[in-house]
């Protein structure tokens, strides 16, 4: 039974998943400071 | 504040590679299934961070509903009071003692109900109103991607181990539907703008929190396909196993603190500059900009500790 590529799968989509969130979080948090600026700049 | 958390992420990010190392390599290969057995050091130790950050969304949800209503917060927390006071005694009763399953100490159903108390006054005490509510959609959103993890190594293991990608089986079956449960949560979080959404959300949270349990008693209570519990139950492990087991449990426990840190962060600066851009849409010109910016989170930046 080759059950190794089924341990690399896990553990690669395991931290595939944390990364896409923390992408994710990332670019949630470039935003919300692209609106604070205009909300700056409209004042 | 701030200065902590590079300090801890960079703690963390260790934590996580020598757990990852101890898991991969150091940990002893089981006899029967061999190496794809590892996959339980990530399977695991992530259902159980996403139990807690359930948990945490249920009490902060109970508690943001009791807050909102103050002869409710006082019937609430007589209820958690007796709940805590049954759940400390009960397990004692020799009639209830023969009820338990095999492996559950009654000492063990007494703590959890007293920290269950103990748990929801002390989110009660430190986070008040709006932060409650901020809690719980932090909590909801990050336990729905350790629950997403379970879900995505469970098969990866049952495929070489058990022949199939998925059975309908209780267990499987409770976990998935708690996964959709808290991802409806969060759905509904995103799409209404109601001003009763927080609540509503709430007493959503509260009945998928009952699903929790049902998750975790489900391999002690009844014969499933799902592998029977490893600590408690009747169920046993290697030593080594289970200290490697608690470590991988650990580092990402920490790493979901820290993740859980950033999304509370960001809804509590969204929610300031919402509040912010309503006011001064609201008041136009008419408001001076130095009241209209007090305690706003304009000059916030993203990575700064503010509020909360």
């Amino acid at each position: 039974m080759n059950s190794i590529k089924f341990l690399y799968a896990a553990y690669i989509a395991t931290w595939l998943i944390h990364g896409l969130y923390l992408g994710s979080l990332a670019r949630r948090y470039s935003r919300l400071r692209r609106e604070m600026k205009d909300s700056d700049k409209g004042r | 504040m701030k200065r902590a958390f590079p300090i801890l992420a960079v703690l963390t990010a260790l934590l996580l590679g020598y757990a990852t190392y101890q898991a991969l390599v150091v940990a002893p290969t089981e006899r029967t299934m061999g190496d794809v057995q590892r996959i339980f050091y990530y399977h695991v130790p992530s259902a159980w961070t996403a139990f807690l950050l359930f948990f945490v969304n249920f009490l902060a949800s109970l508690q943001y509903l009791a807050t909102a209503n103050p002869s409710a917060k006082r019937v609430i927390n007589w209820v958690v009071i007796a709940i805590a006071v049954v759940g400390a005694v009960a397990p004692y009763i020799p009639q209830v003692q023969k009820q338990l399953p095999e492996g559950l100490y009654p000492s063990s159903v007494a703590t959890t109900a007293v920290m269950i108390a103990v748990l929801y006054f002390l989110v009660g005490k430190f986070f008040i109103e709006r932060s409650l509510d901020v809690l719980a959609v932090t909590a909801a959103e990050v336990g729905v991607i350790f629950c997403s993890i379970v879900l995505v190594t469970g098969p990866l293991w049952a495929r070489p181990v058990w022949g199939i990608w998925w059975t309908w089986d209780l267990r499987l079956t409770l976990t998935l539907v708690l996964w959709l449960i808290y991802v409806s949560y969060l759905v509904l979080r995103r799409f209404s703008d109601s001003a009763q959404t927080p609540k509503l959300a709430a007493v959503l949270a509260i009945f998928g929190a009952l699903d929790v349990p049902l998750v975790y008693f489900s391999i002690w209570f009844f014969r499933t396909q799902h592998p029977q519990p490893v600590i408690g139950g009747g169920g046993s492990i290697d030593p080594r196993m289970l200290h490697i087991l608690l470590m991988n449990w650990l580092a990402f426990s920490c790493f979901a603190f820290l993740v859980c840190w950033l999304r509370y962060r960001l809804e509590i600066m969204q929610r300031d500059l919402h509040e912010a851009q309503a006011l001064e849409a609201l008041l136009g010109d008419g408001l001076p900009p130095s009241s209209a910016r007090t305690g706003s989170p304009i000059n916030r930046t993203p990575s700064g500790t503010g509020t909360a």
